[in-house]
C-alpha cells in the first residue's frame, strides 16, 4: 500500500495550526528582500496526524519486535528516559543561558562525565560528540594533536585491523592520516606478526574495535597495546561494542589511550530512525589537555551547605570546538537516567546477559549456520548466511525471509572478512522465549533454502513493500517530490 | 568473460586500445561484472590535460560499490566520452565499445609494454574468481 | 525490569552454552582486570529516578521561568502539541537507520518528504537527510568544496559575521587539511558583504556567509555570489530556516550550497541539542553530498517506494576514500521538523515568520527610544538585532536577569571592542508586555 506524500495530500487554504494576531504595531516588510512564493503543503492537523501515524506503521521497531542488528545494540529503550529528558527544566533551557541559571544541567553533565570515567577507566571525558563517528573523528584529531605537540608530525599512519568497524578508515582520512590494514589471525585476534611489521616511526596509532566485529574479545589485547605503545603510537578503542564490557573490564585499565562511547547503543538512548546519536570520548591522562572545548568543571568548590558552582573549561591544548553548544544534551539526560537506574551491579548484569544471550542463540543455530571463528563470543557473533550445497541462496535472501516471520534481519555483508556474513546481536533485553522463536525460524529458513529456494529469493512476501529497485533509484535520482514551477 | 584480443589490460581492470599514437581507455568486462549495475561514471580529467600513468582518471559507481579508474598510460587527453554521464549502463552493456571513457595522445608509448595482453589478463582474472 | 531472565531460564541457557556460570563466559578478558568493582551509586527504581531528575531539572531556570530574548543560534519558538505526540511513537524513535527498506518505509518516506520541504524552503534542488547541526553542516560544506576542486583550491573565505561557533567548528574540522587557508573570519563582524570580495581569487574554493547573519542582518548576497562565481568559487549560505518562510531564498541569489540550523523548526531548546543540520545544494553537487540521501523508486510489486540511494559514496563502502565518515542523520529531529512544517504549512510558516519580524521591529523601535541605547543594526533584519548599551552588556544582562529576563547574547564573548553590544532576539513567544518590560528594565539600568 502506498501512502500519498504531503504534497499530494495538500489542499489550498487548509490550516494545521492557528497563531494569534500580532499584539504589536506592524512594520513594513522590506519589499526587495521578500520571496515570491512559498511552495509548502497545506494540511489540517488531522491530515498531518493520520499521515505520520500511517507512516509509522510501515516501520519495524524495537517496540514492535526483535531487532538483532549486529553492531547496533538495539536494546529496549526505557520509557522513563522519554519522560526525564522532556522535563521542562531540561527541555526548555537555552544553551547560552548564564551558568548560574543552568546549574541543574551542568551538574548532570559533570556527574555523567564522572560516571563514564568510572565505567571506562578514563580520567578525561568530553560529552560533545554528536554520534559515534563524530566521537571517532574527535579521538583521531586528539591523537594527531598529541603527536604534533611532541614535534612528531611524521606520525601519519593509522593501523586498522580488518575486523574493525567500517567507519575507521574514513575517519582517519578526514584527519589527514594514511590508513594501513592489519589482518586477523586464525582465532580472530589481531595478527601480532603483521602488527609488529607495520610499527615504525611513522605510526600514529592503531584503531582497535574490541570486542571486534566478529564479536570476539582480542585475547592478546595487552600485547597489542604494548607493541603499539613501544613504537610510539597510541591505541584508539572503538567503544561501539561496550555493551559487552560494563563491569567486565575497563578499556582504560587495558592501556587504551582514547575511546568513544555510543550512548545510543550501550546506554539505551533511542536510535531515532537513524539519529540523533551521542558519542562522548574518554581519554587517558596524557590526552586530557587535548579534549575539545568546552568540558564541564567545578569552577567554585561547594561546602556542606552550598552546592559547588559548575561551569565550562577549555582544556589547555584543546583541539577546539567540534559542534555548536554542549553536545546532544537530551541524549545525555537519557543515558544518565539509564546508568543511575542500573547501578554497578545492574550494569554488570547488562553485559553478562548480553553475552549470555548471544552465546545461547549461537548454541541454537550453530549446527545450521557455519561459524567461521569458533570461540565463546561476546555480545554478538557472525555466521555465514549460505550453504555450499544450496546453489544461489545468499545471506541477503535469509535476511529478507526473516522479515516474513516478523523479525528484523541481522546486519549482513559485514564484516567483510566473513563470506556472506550474518552478524547477530540479540542484546540483554530479549527473553529466552524470543531467542528460541528466532532460532526456530532461522533453522526453518535453512530448511526452506533447500526445499523451496524461490521462497527466499522472492522474500519478503508479507511486508508493506517488496524488494526495492535500487538501480532505478540511483540512476533516476528522484530525491524530492516537489517540482519548482516552470520546470 | 569477454576479454578481446588486441587490447592491453592493467591489474586494476582498465583496458587500452591503440591506434597509432592514440590510446582509447575503458574498463574491462571483468570490472563491470564485479561492480554489477553501474549507475554513475565520473571522469576526473579534462580535454587538453596532461596526465600521468597511475593518476586518477575517474570514478565508477554501482549500487553496491564505488571504484576508482586509474590512468594506464601517460599523455594528453584529446577526447572524453560525454555519453557516459547520461547512460552509465553502457559500461555494463558494451564495456569495450560504447563505454570507452577517454582518448589520450600518448607521450610515452613504452609504458604499453608493462601492460598485460589478453592471455595474461585471462590468467590474471581466473586467479581472482572465487 | 529490563532483563527478563528468570533464574530457571538462566540455568537452562548456561547449560545449553556449556558453561557453569556467567563468569565463565569472560575468560578471554585478562584476569588481572576482569570484573572491576565499579564505584557507582546504587541502582534506583523508576519512582526514585524520576524524583531525582525532577530535582535536577528544577535547579535550572528555564525559558518557562524567565522571559527569553536570547538567540544567537538557538531560538525559543512554539512547537504545536502534535509534533511531540507523533515523535513519541515507538515505531519512529525505536527504529534504526532504514537499511532494510521493506520494513522502513515510514522513516524513508519521512526523510524523502523532509528533503522535499527543505529544497522548497531554501530554493535549492537537493537536500540530504540532515547533518548533526548547523555548525557541522557548515564544516561539511567546506569538505564538499575542497573535494569538488580535488584539493586544487585552498582558500576558504568565512564571513566575519558567520556564527563564531560555526567558524570554530570549521577550524577544528580542517586541522588535517594542512594546505587549507581560512580568510576573512577575523575581520570586524559589522562590515558588509562587499568586504569579502577582496579575498576572492582563483584559489578560492568556497565562501560562506550567513542569512540572517550572526548580528541579525539580512543581505541580498546575489552580487557577492556572482563575483565568487566569476573566479569559479562556490558559495554556501548558512540560514535560519524560519526566515526563509518570508525572505528571498539563497537559491534565488544563486547560492551553491545552503547549510543551516534546523532548531527553529519546532525543536525544543534542550540546552543545545540534539538539533538538526540542514544541508542542501544545487543539482550538480548531489553526488558530492555526504550523509544519507533517500530516493524514490519502485518495488517488486510495482508500487512507489523509497530507498537509501547513492550509498556507494559512503564510509562503509568507500572506506578511506570517502569524503566524510558520517553514518547517521538526525533522523528523529528531521521528523520533528517535517511534522512542524506540515502542520504550519504555507500559511502558518509565513505567519510565524511575520510575527517574529513585527515583534522584533517593535522591540528595536522601543529600545532605540530609550536614552543611552541605540539599535546598531542598520540593514534590514528578521528577529534579531544588536543593541548598543550605555554600559557593558554583561552588566546590563546581569541586571535584566535580576528581573527574570534573559536579555540577549553578549557579543564581547566573541568579538573585541564590542563590550557594550547585546544581541537581542524576539520571537512569536514574546508578548508586547514582555517587550515593554524589557524596555522598562533597560531604562532602569541607564539611571543606575
Amino acid at each position: 500500500m502506498t501512502e500519498p506524500t504531503l504534497f499530494e495530500l495538500s489542499a489550498a487554504g487548509r490550516k494545521g495550526v492557528n497563531y494569534p494576531d500580532s499584539d504589536v504595531p506592524l512594520t513594513n516588510l522590506p519589499a526587495n528582500l521578500l520571496r515570491k512564493d512559498l511552495p509548502m503543503p497545506e494540511l489540517s492537523e488531522l491530515d498531518v496526524v493520520r499521515h505520520f501515524t500511517h507512516l509509522s506503521r510501515l516501520n519495524y521497531s524495537i517496540d514492535g519486535g526483535f531487532y538483532p542488528l549486529g553492531s547496533c545494540t538495539m536494546k529496549y529503550n526505557p520509557k522513563i528516559n522519554e519522560v526525564t529528558s522532556r522535563l521542562s527544566g531540561f527541555a526548555n533551557t537555552h544553551p547560552l543561558q548564564p551558568i548560574e541559571t543552568v546549574q541543574g544541567n551542568l551538574a548532570l553533565m559533570y556527574q555523567l562525565q564522572d560516571l563514564l570515567k568510572e565505567i571506562s577507566g578514563f580520567p578525561g571525558i568530553t560529552l560533545q560528540p554528536a554520534a559515534g563517528a563524530h566521537g571517532e573523528f574527535v579521538g583521531v584529531l586528539i591523537m594527531r594533536a598529541y603527536h604534533a605537540s611532541r614535534n612528531d608530525a611524521k606520525r601519519v599512519k593509522i593501523l586498522i585491523p580488518d575486523s574493525a568497524h567500517g567507519t575507521n578508515p574514513a575517519t582517519s582520512s578526514m584527519v589527514g592520516m594514511e590508513v594501513a590494514p592489519i589482518p586477523s589471525d586464525a582465532r580472530g585476534n589481531v595478527d601480532l606478526v603483521a602488527l609488529k611489521a607495520a610499527c615504525d616511526d611513522t605510526l600514529a596509532g592503531l584503531m582497535l574495535t574490541n570486542p571486534n566485529t566478529l564479536g570476539l574479545f582480542d585475547e592478546n589485547v595487552l600485547e597489542v597495546v604494548r607493541i603499539v605503545h613501544e613504537a610510539g603510537g597510541l591505541v584508539y578503542g572503538d567503544g561501539a561494542n561496550l555493551n559487552a564490557l560494563l563491569g567486565i573490564v575497563r578499556p582504560g585499565d587495558l592501556g587504551i589511550d582514547v575511546m568513544h562511547f555510543n550512548l545510543h547503543k550501550t546506554f539505551s538512548t533511542p536510535h531515532g530512525g537513524g539519529g540523533p546519536g551521542s558519542g562522548p570520548v574518554g581519554v587517558a591522562a596524557h590526552l586530557v589537555d587535548f579534549l575539545p572545548a568546552p568540558i564541564i568543571e567545578i569552577i567554585e568548590p561547594g561546602s556542606e551547605e552550598m552546592a559547588p558552582l559548575y561551569g565550562f573549561k577549555t582544556p589547555s591544548k584543546t583541539i577546539g570546538r567540534i559542534k555548536s553548544f554542549q553536545g546532544h544534551f537530551g541524549m545525555l539526560v537519557r543515558a544518565y537516567t539509564y546508568i543511575l537506574m542500573h547501578g554497578p551491579d545492574g550494569l554488570r548484569k547488562v553485559s553478562e546477559y548480553a553475552v549470555l544471550n548471544a552465546n545461547y542463540l549461537l548454541s541454537k543455530i550453530r549446527s545450521t549456520y557455519h561459524l567461521p571463528y569458533d570461540r565463546v563470543c561476546m555480545h554478538e557473533f557472525v555466521v555465514e548466511g549460505f550453504w555450499p550445497d544450496v546453489h544461489d541462496v545468499h545471506a541477503l535472501d535469509v535476511a529478507k525471509r526473516l522479515m516474513d516471520y516478523n523479525f528484523h534481519p541481522p546486519t549482513n555483508y559485514f564484516p567483510l572478512i566473513v563470506k556472506e556474513a550474518l552478524m547477530i546481536e540479540p542484546t540483554e533485553t530479549e527473553s529466552k522465549q524470543t531467542l528460541d522463536e528466532f532460532a526456530d525460524v532461522m533453522v526453518k529458513i535453512a530448511r526452506e533454502a533447500r526445499e523451496d529456494p524461490q521462497l527466499l529469493k522472492e522474500a519478503p512476501h508479507n511486508t508493506p513493500v517488496g524488494r526495492l529497485d535500487e538501480v532505478k533509484a540511483a540512476r533516476d535520482l528522484v530525491l524530492c517530490c516537489w517540482v519548482p514551477e516552470g520546470e | 568473460m569477454n576479454i578481446p584480443t588486441g587490447y592491453k589490460y592493467t591489474d586494476t581492470d582498465e583496458w587500452v586500445r591503440v591506434e597509432g599514437s592514440l590510446a582509447t581507455i575503458g574498463v574491462s568486462d571483468f570490472a563491470q561484472d564485479q561492480l554489477s549495475d553501474v549507475v554513475f561514471v565520473e571522469i576526473a580529467v579534462s580535454v587538453n590535460d596532461t596526465v600521468k600513468k597511475g593518476a586518477l582518471l575517474g570514478t565508477i559507481e554501482s549500487v553496491k560499490a564505488a571504484s576508482d579508474i586509474n590512468l594506464p598510460i601517460s599523455g594528453k587527453v584529446v577526447e572524453i566520452n560525454e555519453a557516459l554521464s547520461d547512460s552509465p549502463e553502457l559500461v555494463n552493456s558494451d564495456p569495450y565499445g560504447k563505454a570507452w571513457m577517454i582518448k589520450i595522445e600518448m607521450s610515452a608509448p613504452d609504458e604499453l609494454n608493462n601492460l598485460m595482453d589478453d592471455k595474461a589478463y585471462t590468467t590474471f582474472c581466473a586467479g581472482r574468481e572465487h | 525490569m529490563f532483563i527478563p531472565h528468570t533464574d530457571q531460564e538462566t540455568r537452562e541457557m548456561l547449560e545449553a552454552v556449556g558453561v557453569k556460570n556467567l563468569a565463565e563466559l569472560f575468560t578471554a578478558i585478562p584476569e588481572k582486570y576482569r570484573f572491576p568493582k565499579l564505584q557507582l551509586p546504587p541502582a534506583m527504581t523508576e519512582m526514585e529516578i524520576l524524583a531525582e531528575m525532577e530535582n535536577i531539572a528544577e535547579a535550572n531556570e528555564s525559558t518557562k521561568d524567565l522571559v527569553c530574548f536570547l538567540g544567537a543560534g538557538a531560538y525559543n519558538h512554539y512547537s504545536p502539541a502534535a509534533v511531540d505526540m507523533l515523535l513519541r511513537r515507538g515505531e519512529f524513535y525505536t527504529a534504526y537507520t532504514p537499511y532494510q527498506p521493506e520494513i522502513s518505509q515510514g522513516t524513508l518516506q519521512v526523510i524523502f518528504e523532509y528533503q522535499s520541504l527543505v529544497t522548497a524552503l531554501t530554493g535549492m534542488e537537493a537536500s540530504n537527510a540532515s547533518h548533526y547541526d548547523g555548525a557541522t553542516s557548515a564544516a561539511e560544506a567546506v569538505i564538499l568544496a575542497y573535494q569538488n576542486f580535488r584539493g586544487k583550491r585552498n582558500k576558504i573565505i568565512l564571513s566575519p559575521s558567520l556564527n563564531p561557533q560555526y567558524t570554530a567548528t570549521i577550524r577544528t574540522y580542517t586541522q588535517g587539511h594542512g594546505s587549507l587557508i581560512i580568510l576573512g573570519a577575523d575581520a570586524r563582524p559589522d562590515g558588509s558583504p562587499e568586504d569579502l570580495v577582496q579575498y576572492l581569487d582563483d584559489d578560492t574554493a568556497l565562501v560562506i556567509v550567513q542569512y540572517p547573519d550572526f548580528l541579525g542582518r539580512l543581505y541580498d548576497y546575489s552580487a557577492l555570489i556572482a563575483k565568487a562565481h566569476e573566479v569559479g568559487a562556490l558559495v554556501a549560505v548558512a540560514v535560519n530556516p524560519l526566515a526563509l518562510a518570508l525572505f528571498k531564498t539563497p537559491g534565488d541569489m544563486g547560492a551553491d550550497i545552503v547549510v543551516g540550523e534546523g532548531q527553529p523548526l519546532g525543536l525544543p531548546l534542550s540546552y543545545g541539542g540534539p538539533y538538526l543540520g540542514i544541508f542542501a545544494t544545487r543539482k550538480e553537487f548531489i553526488r558530492k553530498i555526504s550523509g544519507r540521501l533517500v530516493g524514490e523508486t519502485t518495488d517488486s510489486r510495482g508500487n512507489r517506494a523509497y530507498v537509501l540511494t547513492l550509498t556507494a559514496r559512503e564510509q562503509h563502502i568507500r572506506r578511506e576514500k570517502a569524503s566524510s565518515n558520517i553514518c547517521t542523520n538526525q533522523g528523529l529531529l528531521a521528523l520533528a521538523a517535517t511534522i512542524y512544517m506540515s502542520l504550519l504549512g504555507k500559511n502558518g510558516l509565513k505567519k510565524v515568520a511575520e510575527l517574529n519580524f513585527h515583534k522584533a521591529h517593535y522591540a528595536a523601535e522601543q529600545i532605540s527610544q530609550i536614552p543611552g541605547y541605540s539599535v546598531a543594526t542598520a540593514a534590514p533584519f528578521f528577529n534579531e538585532f544588536v543593541v548598543t548599551c550605555p554600559h557593558p552588556a554583561d552588566e546590563v544582562a546581569a541586571h535584566l536577569l535580576e528581573h527574570g529576563i534573559l536579555g540577549g547574547y553578549e557579543l564581547a564573548n566573541d568579538y573585541q571592542g564590542m563590550d557594550n553590544q547585546l544581541l537581542v532576539a524576539v520571537t512569536e513567544m514574546n508578548s508586547k508586555d514582555e517587550i515593554d518590560l524589557l524596555c522598562e528594565v533597560l531604562a532602569e539600568v541607564n539611571h543606575d
